[in-house]
């Protein structure tokens, strides 16, 4: 009797469960509605993918770039969150989003490609919320050191020469209060004292730490890039030599001529994991899971992941990936992805509790005027 | 009859009433307004509880008061070197040539306004980059390099220049319409050239150098644009700061805040310019 009235609430929660869900979800994937509002990183939706999508679907895509989850966090609440049907968000700002009622839950069912992904990244705690999903892992990779080899003939093993005097006037780093980060993960290696276990988890006396660091550095900084494409006209024009920057920069570089190298130091770097997002207002519903599952195909994981220099979350990607570019897979981890995914110190959105049960870390407002003060 | 004009004037007057009442004043208002409300920063979403707090922080931390200073200083120095860039210029235009010739330069100093304001920046940065032109010219005539893209001496001659026709249409006007015979008198009446400049071409001067300069200050003042192109790593105006609270924080009621802080820094300098004669007469 009592094994029957624990099997009686089991199936009870699970239709209960399953029917809140049901509301939610939609059960199939119907007609494209003509038109995908998207907002993504830059690079991030390029002809050579959009262009096909649009012609299989016939849903016009229209793009808006942004150069960091603050702006595409800003972007995604305009106007209420009407304005857009898929964000490609990092998680750093996902959290937000799904917090701020930004993005609706997605059907796995929907998605074929969802079997396929990287175990680590089917459901990580940036877009899924309590056993719910609220997106769909993408590609993700490290924040690189890039060096311009004619005037750093050796190359840089430390982030250490992004605070360096020598380079004064010659260095740029991200306009992102998350590039504080970048600074506490240095510092947790240069003054192991500090007791810097997390770069995302920081007190105020850890804070300081980084602020004083970082204000440091902009008597160096020739100039806080805010766009992917401003840190590419520094370099080309030679106003900065060495830098914070993606793989994306430095690939972009090196097809114009601009002899750069870039590497992870031997600190470690920071990274991004990136997902696609259904706004929870979206217009074209049906467009937007067309979408997800156009890019989550092998074929489109691989231009991605060369184009920008990054690593596919599908793990079928890799032999597209060779059969594109011999020796990519390798290039890029996309082989032995779990051990090179367990390196990277993922952009997460700071809050005030420190993961040990303590509530004495500083929130992402916090992170925001810090970043203020030390552009001031 | 008199009833019924009356009714037409005024409805006249209706549709740009309306306007100014309704975008205008009402933007302003809900601007005034937001700057005491509060921003949840994990939602994002505005809390709409009465709080001084935004001010607080705008007038303690000292971050906000070195960008106000950064801001108004250049504005000022920018104000200050396109009136004497100007004055050359506007005194040949105004009283030295013919009409022909007149027509001609005046066309020349309005013509870089028919292209847009973000290419003519962009231009700049081909001009003032380390691979630049000035760097390239410098190094054929066999002199050192300059280093000044992405600086606030970057920012300044920028503006400067870009701003330049806007002081010197209204010096224009000032200086045309002083009588000759006031230059004559004064003459007659053995003052030297450097005597009437200073006692009689200047003070009729001032109140176009004023209006000139309610341009160059007021919109140096609350341009970001220029900063983020061209200037450097310190080089945040308030507009930065309210641009990156709104597009990238998404704290407006912070933002309108401190753009109130322009608001008054304006007002006051337009009182300042009225009793300089700026509108008069125009």
């Amino acid at each position: 009797m009592k094994a029957f009235t624990a099997f009686l609430l089991a199936t009870g929660c699970s239709v209960v469960s399953l029917a809140a869900q049901a509301a939610d979800l939609p059960g199939a994937i119907g007609k494209g509605e003509g038109d995908l509002n998207v907002v993504a990183w830059e690079g991030y939706a390029d002809d050579v993918w959009v262009k096909p999508f649009e012609q299989s679907t016939g849903c016009k895509v229209h793009r808006k770039y942004v150069g960091s989850s603050d702006e595409m966090v800003a972007l995604t609440r305009m106007g209420g969150g009407k304005g857009f049907d898929v964000v490609s968000a990092s998680g750093d700002a996902a959290l937000r989003l799904i917090f701020g009622h930004n993005v609706q839950p997605v059907n796995m069912s929907l998605i074929p490609a969802y079997a396929d992904l990287m175990p680590e990244l089917k459901e990580p705690g940036f877009n899924t919320v309590k056993g719910v999903h609220y997106g769909v892992s993408y590609e993700w990779g490290p924040n690189v050191l890039m060096w311009n080899t004619k005037f750093l003939t050796q190359a840089p093993k430390s982030w250490a020469v992004i605070y360096d005097k020598t380079y004064a006037g010659m260095i740029t780093v991200p306009d992102n209060p998350i590039q504080i980060a970048d600074a506490a993960l240095y510092l947790s290696h240069a003054k192991p004292e500090l007791g810097i276990i997390d770069p995302y988890e920081l007190t105020q006396a850890q804070m300081d730490a980084a602020v004083a660091l970082l204000k440091e550095q902009h008597s160096l900084v020739r100039k806080y890039w805010a766009l992917a494409s401003d840190e590419i006209d520094l370099f080309k024009s030679g106003d900065a030599h060495v830098g914070a920057a993606w793989p994306y920069q430095a690939n972009t570089l090196r097809a114009a001529g601009v002899p750069v190298q870039d590497s992870v130091p031997d600190e470690g770097a920071t990274g991004w994991a990136d997902s696609w997002m259904i706004s929870a207002h979206a217009e074209h519903p049906n467009c937007a899971y067309l979408w997800i599952n156009h890019v989550l195909t092998p074929k489109v994981q691989a231009q991605q992941a060369l184009s920008f220099g990054e690593t596919p979350a599908n793990t079928k990607a890799c032999a597209e990936m060779d059969a594109q570019q011999a020796g990519s897979c390798k290039q890029y981890h996309a082989d032995a992805s779990s051990d090179y995914f367990a390196s990277i110190h993922f952009w997460k959105t700071p809050v005030k509790d420190c993961g040990n049960g303590k509530k004495e870390c500083l929130d992402y407002g916090a992170w925001q005027r810090a970043w203020q003060q030390v552009k001031q | 009859m008199g009833l019924r004009r009356y009714a037409g004037n005024l409805a006249l007057l209706v549709p740009p009433f309306g306007w100014l009442t309704v975008f205008y004043l009402g933007s302003l208002f809900i601007l005034l307004l937001s700057a005491f409300w509060q921003v949840d920063s994990m939602t994002g979403e505005i809390v709409h509880d009465w709080t001084l707090d935004n001010f607080r922080v705008l007038f303690s931390d000292v971050t906000y008061r070195i960008v106000a200073q950064r801001t108004i200083g250049i504005a000022v120095l920018v104000t200050l070197t396109d009136i004497v860039l100007a004055w050359p210029l506007a005194w040949v235009i105004a009283r030295k040539v013919g009409p022909r010739l007149k027509l001609l330069l005046l066309v020349l100093v309005a013509l870089p306004l028919w292209s847009s304001m973000l290419a003519r920046i962009y231009a700049w940065r081909l001009i003032l980059g380390h691979d630049g032109v000035l760097n390239w010219f410098l190094h054929e005539a066999g002199l050192p390099g300059q280093s000044i893209a992405f600086t606030n001496v970057a920012l300044w001659l920028v503006f400067s220049y870009l701003w330049l026709p806007f002081m010197v249409m209204p010096l224009i006007a000032a200086l045309e319409r002083i009588p000759a015979s006031l230059l004559d008198a004064a003459g007659d009446m053995g003052a030297t050239p450097s005597q009437v400049l200073r006692t009689v071409i200047l003070p009729l001067a001032v109140p176009g150098m004023a209006a000139g300069s309610i341009f160059t200050f007021a919109v140096t003042l609350g341009d970001y644009v220029t900063p983020m192109l061209v200037g450097g790593a310190g080089s945040d105006f308030v507009g930065n700061v309210v641009y990156s609270n709104v597009g990238v924080s998404g704290n407006v009621p912070f933002a309108a805040a401190f753009s109130l802080l322009l608001l008054v820094v304006v007002a006051g300098y337009m009182l300042v310019a009225r009793r300089f004669g700026a509108f008069d007469g125009t």
